[in-house]
Order: C-alpha cells, then structure tokens, then sequence
C-alpha cells in the first residue's frame, strides 16, 4: 500500500470486506445473545394489552421528556439535531444511497448536495460542542468514560473525513477519500461492541418496558 | 447481422420531435454578458469573455451562438488566418472567432466593448504605414 | 551540422514583424495564446508585452519507455499550429521522431544545443525510465538513465509529458517488469513540470510551453507538480453531466435510456471525480468532443496508478466484493455463533437459578 490509489483499493476491497464482516456478526451476536436469554414467564393475568403499550412507548421515549428538557435542554437539542444530520448526511446524500444501491440493489431518493453539505456542518459543530459540553459539565464528565469518548471519535470522524472529501480539502483525493471509507469501517468495526449497539437495542429495551406496563394495566 | 443503415440515428435538433438537448449552460453566460454591458454602459469598462474556457456540453455553444446572433456589423480581418467578428443582435456585444492559416478554429470569445480592441489601428502598425507611404510618395528620399 | 546551429538572439516580436505580421496579427496571437494557456482574457496585454520581448528557447525532446502517442498529441495541437509553436516560437532542437538527422548527426546536435544553450534549455521527456536494467531501453547506447542524467544537468527546466514520464504511467503498471520510474523519481535538482495524461490534450502541451516562451517561467504547480491553471480542476466538478450526478440520475450500461439522455457516468465506472485535467473545456479533436461527451466515463488517465486503479468500468467508491453474497454467509455464521453465545448465557442462568439458596430470617441472624 504505497499509493493512495493502492490505499483506496485496499479500503474497498479487503478493508470493507472485513468490517462488513465484523459488523453483522456483532450485531447478531450481540442481540441474540439478549433475545435467546428471553424473560421468565409471567403467570399472571393480564391487566391490558402489551402490544399497543409497547410500540407507544418506543414512540414516546423517542419524543423529548418535559423535565429532562428543562433541566438540560442543550443536551436533549444537541443530541436531536446531531442524530437527525448524521441521518440525513448517511442516508440522503446522493453518492451514499448510490452506494446502498450498488451493494444493495436499494434505492430512495436523495437530496441536494449542497443541502448534505450544510447539515453535515451543523452536525459537525454539534459534535464539538456536546464533546465541550461532556469535559465542562461536572456531572456529565463524572459519568463519562473512555467508551463515551471512543464512540464520539468514531462517530465524528466519518463526518469530518466526508466533509473534507466532499471539499476536496486533503490532495490527492482518493487519499481523503480512502480515509472517510476506512473511518467508516472503524465506525462499523467498534459498533457492535460499545454502546454503538443502542441504535437496535433501543427499540427492544422500549418496546420491553412498554409492554410490561402494558400488560400490568398501568402508564408507561 | 445487424446492417450499418438499420441501426437507429437520432439526429438531435432536426426536428420539433427531437428537439436539441439543452445542457442549459448558456444562461450563466448570457447574464455573465448582461453584466458586462451594464459595465460597458455605466463605467465604460470592456471586458471579454473565453468561450473556450467555459465547459459547454454538447449544443450549449450552438445555443448561445443562436441567441446572440448576428447584428449589422461584420468584420473579417485576414492576419495569420481570417478571424470572423461581428456584432451580435445586442449592440455593444460582439463575437471574435479567430482561425489559423489551415482554417482551424483557434479561439472563440465575446468582447463587450464599443469596438473590439484588435478592430481598432495599432499604433506600431500605424507608424508603419507612415514610413510606408512617405516611401511611396517620395521613393528618391529614402534611398 | 553541429556548426550550423547558433543560438537565436531575435525576440519574437522582432521575428514576426521581419515576416510581415502586423501588430493586429500579433494581439491575434497573443489572445489565442492566453486561451491556450488557460489564462483569463484581462491577460492579453500582459502577455502581448513579454512575448514581444520572448526569444526563442531551445528544446531538447527525449522519448524513453513511450509509445509515441504524446508526439502524436503534440502534433495535432492546433491553436497555434504545431508548425508555428515548434519552428517559429521555439527551437526544437532535438527529437529523435521528428527530427531529420539521425544518427551521430543527431546526437551532436543534441549535445550542441545543451553547449549553447547552457542552463537554459528545456528538456521535454515523454516515457518513464526503466531501472531493473539499463539495457531494457537505450537510444544511440546509451541508457535512459545516462541520457536523462547528462541531459538534464545544464537545463533550465524538464517538462514530463505524459503519464509515463509524470508518474510512470503503463510501463509502472502492476508488476512494472522494467521497474519503470518517472522522470521526478530521478531529477531532484531542477524543476519539473508535469504535464500527464494519456496522452496529454496537446493544448495543454504547447500551453506549458508558451508559458515558458512569455513569462520565462514556469506555470504554478498543484502538489503532483502539474500546472494549475489546466489541472486545477476535476473533471468532476467541470463535467457539463455534473447536474444528473447531483440530481442522482445515472447511466446504467452503455446503451439504456439514462445512456441515451447523457446522464452522469459514475456507475459505468467513471473516474472523473479523482481526475485532474482540462479535458471539460479544452476539449480533443480540435474541439470536438470528449470522453464523457462521447459518452464512456473518464479513465483518470492524467492520475498516478491509472491503470491499477481497481478496472475502468468499476465505481470509484464502491466496495468491490459481492456484498449480498458475503452478508448471507456471515450471517449465517453471526446466527450461529449468537444461538451458541445465547444459549450459554441461558446454562449460565440456569446454573445460577439451581444454585440459589432460600436465606430465611435465621440464617440472616446466624452470619451477622
């Protein structure tokens, strides 16, 4: 690998290869080793329905809680608007969804680029400041381990190499555009295994507690 | 086999149902000449304008040429191969289409001026035709 | 004939008024000479200036591991005609295609343009030189190298034209059997200029030089080393299918309807995004068409590694293995190795629940 052209080819061959591989069984290891564990059956008789309590509770829990917005609302707007951009920079971006389709054979349609382009600043911006926000906050930064800072770096990174490729702001391009391929394999080589994993689990541990109020006839 | 003739030709802009596809890069160019000549009016700056320069797709030149046009003046001017330039439908704007002695295209541009510069006497050539004419009027002074 | 060449002391201006261009005709070239050089417009008078003064440079031609296509560009450049760029406006003294000596003959003439010319002359190479033996490639004996070496020690400056003489182009490609390198892998002394492309658009070949014959100098250089002013741009951000590339319309084979409405390339494999060149407005064939207008995708031929870059017609960002394939294996195995990793987790569970003891009051007061 002595040429950025040899460095691009590695990271979308071999390089892609090994973090798909890393990434799905990841995944599958870490949810069906949740999912197979199941729960202790419940005797009881069921005071209501678990169904519609359950997916209520997925959407609800998704949707800001008045107290917590109050208390600390720069981080309830900092995570909404750096969650939503990542969204959009991932998935509406023309060149990403072309790559969906290729691999894939998906496809949606996406939105001007110039549009991604300015998301993908905001988010970026917000990336920095909920970082500032986790060292300078005293109770953030109590909480805070080396996984929290890990997944901020992997999760940063793809944006930060996407933006400067998209800007061609690092020569030759397939050097920068090699390095935004291959911190994204980093981003899908780390998820399973950090914290990462909330973006599946998140919907079973709603869904579980919705559910179990549900079935107990009280509000979740 | 497939015979040459029976493969489909589609000649674009020969006909209303094949219009000629519009890359739309004229536009840009038409207000980027709009600007000059306000300048032209109001400052009374020239300016000029490569077209070589400009990344026209397929039938973009050909448009901007069309509605541009030609106006009342034309001018052909033979040094180092024939350059064609004549004033377009807008006065003030005009279009120097320079060719080499083979008769080759060698540059294309609009000039936004009140006269294109290379139009215009030079002063070196001028002071060339005096020393020229002096010699013809009066062959035995210069001997 | 070594005798015959002396080194020319007329300034252009001088020259071509001798021959009875006018000064209208003079502005002509000048003007034609800014678009050739890719400079804007409001640079004519300035050009027109130093080419009245410009005298003619000498130009030492070396052909190495090439396949005579960057020649043949040059001489289908058209504005101004080769005729006029190479015998009027700058003194090619030596190349061993075009010119008509041969032999010793050449050679001195070679050697008598490098005496004369001391540390002015231009040396322009096109091909890459082999290293693995001097043998693979030699002219009058000498190998490449030497004559690289021994040439460029009094020039002024060394223009690499094509992708062979820039970054070493086909004969470097994979596994480079010659050891082929380019000319900036051996001249680390003087400037050079990189002029790629396979071959170079001959505009942007004459253009080098011209800059040379007005200013002097030599043009600014991107971090390859090859003139901004003709490879600042990509290909990508210049090609006039960049709006269906944003508008996400693509072409899919060579001959469908997205093909047929010129829609963007990329998936055909276009390596326009990773491309350098001028190719979008300097256009070849005198200004006909292009690559993409063509309608086949940019083969990134002006790039290091052109030829190794992962095949012609496969998209530049897209990952290379058959991803469906592939994730239904590892999913297959993340199953497997999940069912077994749940089901020890429920042994564990179970273990846990046989080995629980019932603690009643009395055992709580006995431990305490």
């Amino acid at each position: 690998m002595n040429t950025p052209v040899e460095f691009l080819l590695w990271v979308r061959g071999p390089g892609f290869d090994i973090a798909l591989v890393v990434l799905l069984i990841g995944i599958l290891i870490r949810l069906l080793e949740v999912l197979i564990l199941g729960r202790k059956p419940d005797y009881s008789e069921p005071r209501g329905a678990e169904l519609g309590s359950g997916l209520r509770t997925v959407i609800t829990r998704t949707l800001p809680e008045k107290g917590s917005f109050r208390r600390s609302p720069f981080t309830v707007v900092g995570g909404y608007i750096w969650h939503i951009g990542f969204f959009i920079s991932l998935f509406l971006f023309i060149p990403h969804i072309e790559l969906i389709h290729a691999t894939t054979g998906l496809s949606w349609p996406g939105i001007a680029s110039n549009l991604v382009d300015a998301v993908a600043a905001v988010t970026i911006v917000t990336l920095v400041a909920m970082l500032f926000s986790r060292l300078s906050h005293p109770v953030k930064r109590y909480l805070s381990g080396p996984e929290d800072y890990l997944t901020w770096l992997v999760t940063i990174l793809p944006m930060i190499t996407g933006y400067l490729a998209y800007h061609r702001m690092v020569d030759p391009y397939p050097l920068v555009l090699g390095l935004h391929i291959l911190s994204v394999e980093i981003l899908m080589v780390v998820f399973p295994f950090t914290k990462l994993m909330h973006a599946f689990t998140f919907f079973i541990a709603r869904w579980y507690n919705g559910a179990m109020a549900g079935r107990r006839g009280v509000q979740s | 086999m497939q015979k040459l003739q029976d493969i489909a030709v589609r000649v674009e802009g020969k006909d209303s149902a094949n219009p000629p596809v519009n890359h739309s890069n004229a536009t840009p160019v038409m207000h980027e000449v709009l600007h000059s000549l306000k300048q032209l009016k109001e400052r009374g700056v020239a300016a000029t304008i490569d077209l070589k320069s400009i990344p026209f797709g397929p039938g973009d030149e050909e448009e901007l040429l069309h509605h541009l046009g030609c106006g009342e003046v034309s001018i052909e001017l033979q040094s180092l191969g024939k350059s064609r330039i004549c004033e377009t439908l807008y006065p003030g704007v005009w279009l120097i289409d320079h060719y080499n002695a083979a008769g080759e295209r060698v540059a294309l541009s609009l000039e936004i001026n009140r006269v294109p510069e290379i139009v215009k006497s030079q002063p070196e050539d001028i002071s060339d035709a005096i020393i020229r004419l002096e010699q013809q009027l009066n062959p035995d002074s210069s001997a | 004939m070594a005798e015959e060449l002396k080194p020319i002391t007329k300034t252009l201006g001088e020259s071509l008024r001798e021959s009875g261009v006018s000064r209208r005709g003079f502005l002509k070239f000048c003007s034609v000479t800014a678009s050739m050089m890719a400079l804007p417009p409001a640079m004519v008078p300035a050009i027109a200036a130093s080419l009245d003064k410009a005298k003619r440079p000498s130009v030492i031609w070396l052909s190495f591991q090439e396949c005579t296509g960057c020649t043949e560009s040059l001489t289908r450049s058209h504005s101004p005609t080769v005729e006029n760029l190479i015998f009027d406006h700058i003194s090619l003294d030596y190349h061993h295609t075009l010119q008509v000596a041969s032999g010793d003959a050449a050679e001195a003439a070679r050697e008598a343009a490098m005496h004369e010319n001391e540390g002015n002359y231009i040396v322009v190479v096109d091909g890459s030189i082999p290293l693995a033996n001097p043998g693979f490639s030699t002219i009058a004996g000498i190998s490449n190298l030497q004559i690289l070496e021994e040439t460029v020690a009094g020039a002024a400056a060394v223009v690499a034209v094509g992708t062979c003489a820039a970054f070493g182009g086909l004969p470097q490609a994979k596994p480079n059997p010659t050891g082929a390198v380019s000319v900036s892998d051996i001249v680390k002394d003087k400037p050079v200029v990189n002029v790629s492309g396979c071959p170079p658009i001959p505009t942007v070949i004459t253009g080098v030089l011209a800059h040379f014959l007005t200013f002097g100098s030599l043009p600014e250089l991107d971090s390859l080393g090859r003139p901004k002013v003709f490879f600042g741009k990509s290909i990508h951000d210049r090609c006039y299918r960049r709006p269906f590339y944003d508008k996400g319309l693509f072409a899919e084979t060579f001959d469908d309807e997205g093909a047929r409405k010129g829609w963007c390339l990329y998936r055909l494999g276009c390596k326009g995004p990773m491309t350098y060149n001028a190719c979008a407005t300097a256009k070849w064939n005198q200004g006909a068409s292009w690559p993409v207008e063509s309608g086949h995708g940019c083969l990134g031929c002006s790039e290091p590694n052109f030829w190794d870059a992962g095949g012609f017609y496969n998209a530049l960002s897209i990952p290379d293995s058959d991803v469906i394939r592939q994730a239904a294996y590892v999913v297959g195995a993340g199953v497997a190795i999940g069912a077994a990793a749940g089901a020890l987790n429920r042994s564990k569970q179970a273990k846990a629940a046989s080995e629980h003891e019932t603690v009643t009051i009395d055992d709580l007061d006995k431990r305490s």
